[in-house]
């Protein structure tokens, strides 16, 4: 199960050093464990690229960081992404929440979310792949040692 | 009378010690006559105004290195959240918007500030206590080794002239050469 704790021993096991957020309901759980881990600081920031832009100076200052937000702020900030992941080329890790994803599946409801988020990462030519909060934190390990050996930005979409 | 855009900049050079230093837009064109040390980044396309959240982020990487950005007006207002950030995550960050009135790099646009935007004001109101404003080259002499020393963040507004018709500049060298010599100085 993807929660607070659990993804932050995930992020330990990384040796991620900073999240860089732009909370959203779901995601925004993990605030306290996040906090709570003196081996990860926590950086709030204003807007979803400038989330993008801020872990980007940390990994070029040698830090490891991860980027979290929501989709919708994804949707926002494509170019930060674009000139983070194609014009620097760096090796971060997104975990994007894909809002009204569990609702969508069931057919409750309209938001429209759950039906642009995996094509318009798709259409950034970045590898990605899609999560539910009930599956093991070891896919947050996975998806990060894949930012590593495959030098490559990666999203991971947490369905909400 | 404004100064100009590469005399603001002269005195910046006079000034940066071994601190790291972002460029943006007109600057990028500008600073490697200035300085083309591996400190020196030019970000270009700057990602619509996020070369402040880059320069936060290495200053949080680098504590006690310093990281000065030369952001363009037009860069600051499509990103002036940056302002609150600074303020919310204290680090050796020295802005300076650079406030020609001018979108410049794509010919010379008047912005939806232009005339009318204190951003010396709006650092302030964001919470960043050091904010300075020089609309003279010789109150800028004056006050920039103030201004660009002790802790960040700091802002400084320089109102510089505005040139018509000027295209948009490349950076010195390729941006995986950049990055590889800026991480190199930083020991990374």
């Amino acid at each position: 199960m993807l929660d607070g704790p659990s993804v932050v021993a995930a992020l330990k096991e990384c040796r991620v050093t900073h999240v860089v957020w732009v909370p959203d309901s779901e995601i925004g759980t993990w605030e306290g464990a996040i906090l709570a881990e003196p081996s990860l600081t926590l950086v709030r920031v204003c807007r979803e690229g400038e989330a993008i832009a801020v872990a980007a100076g940390l990994h070029l200052g040698g830090k490891r960081p991860l980027v979290v937000m929501q989709c919708t702020g994804f949707f926002e900030a494509g170019d930060a992404f674009r000139n983070v992941v194609h014009d620097l080329k760096l090796p971060l890790l997104f975990l994007v929440g894909v809002r009204g994803y569990e609702a969508h599946q069931r057919g409750a409801t309209n938001d429209t979310c759950p039906v642009f988020a995996q094509p318009l990462v798709g259409a950034w030519n970045v590898p990605h792949v899609l999560r539910r909060r009930d599956d093991d934190p070891a896919c947050l390990v996975s998806a990060y040692r894949q930012t590593q050996t495959g030098n490559t930005a990666v999203v991971l979409l947490l369905g909400e | 009378m404004p100064m100009t855009y590469r005399e603001a900049l002269e005195v910046l050079a006079a000034h940066r010690g071994d601190r790291v230093v972002i460029t943006t837009m007109t600057a990028v064109g500008l600073w490697p006559g200035l300085s083309d040390t591996p400190l020196d980044f030019a970000y270009i396309p700057s990602a619509m105004g996020h070369a402040p959240g880059l320069g936060l982020g290495l200053a949080l990487a680098q504590p006690g290195r310093g990281v000065i950005v030369v952001n363009g007006d037009g860069c600051t207002l499509m990103n002036l959240g940056c302002l609150v950030t600074l303020a919310n995550n204290p680090a050796d960050v020295y802005l300076l918007v650079m406030d020609n009135g001018l979108y410049e790099v794509t010919g010379g646009q008047v912005h939806a500030g232009t005339g009318h935007t204190d951003y010396a004001g709006l650092a302030g109101a964001a919470g960043i206590r050091r904010a300075y404003a020089f609309d003279s080259l010789v109150g800028w002499r004056a006050g920039a080794a103030e201004a660009l020393s002790g802790p960040g963040p700091v802002v400084v507004w320089l109102k510089v002239e505005g040139r018509l018709g000027q295209t948009t500049p490349k950076a010195p060298r390729p941006m995986k050469e950049q990055i590889e010599r800026l991480r190199g100085a930083l020991g990374v």
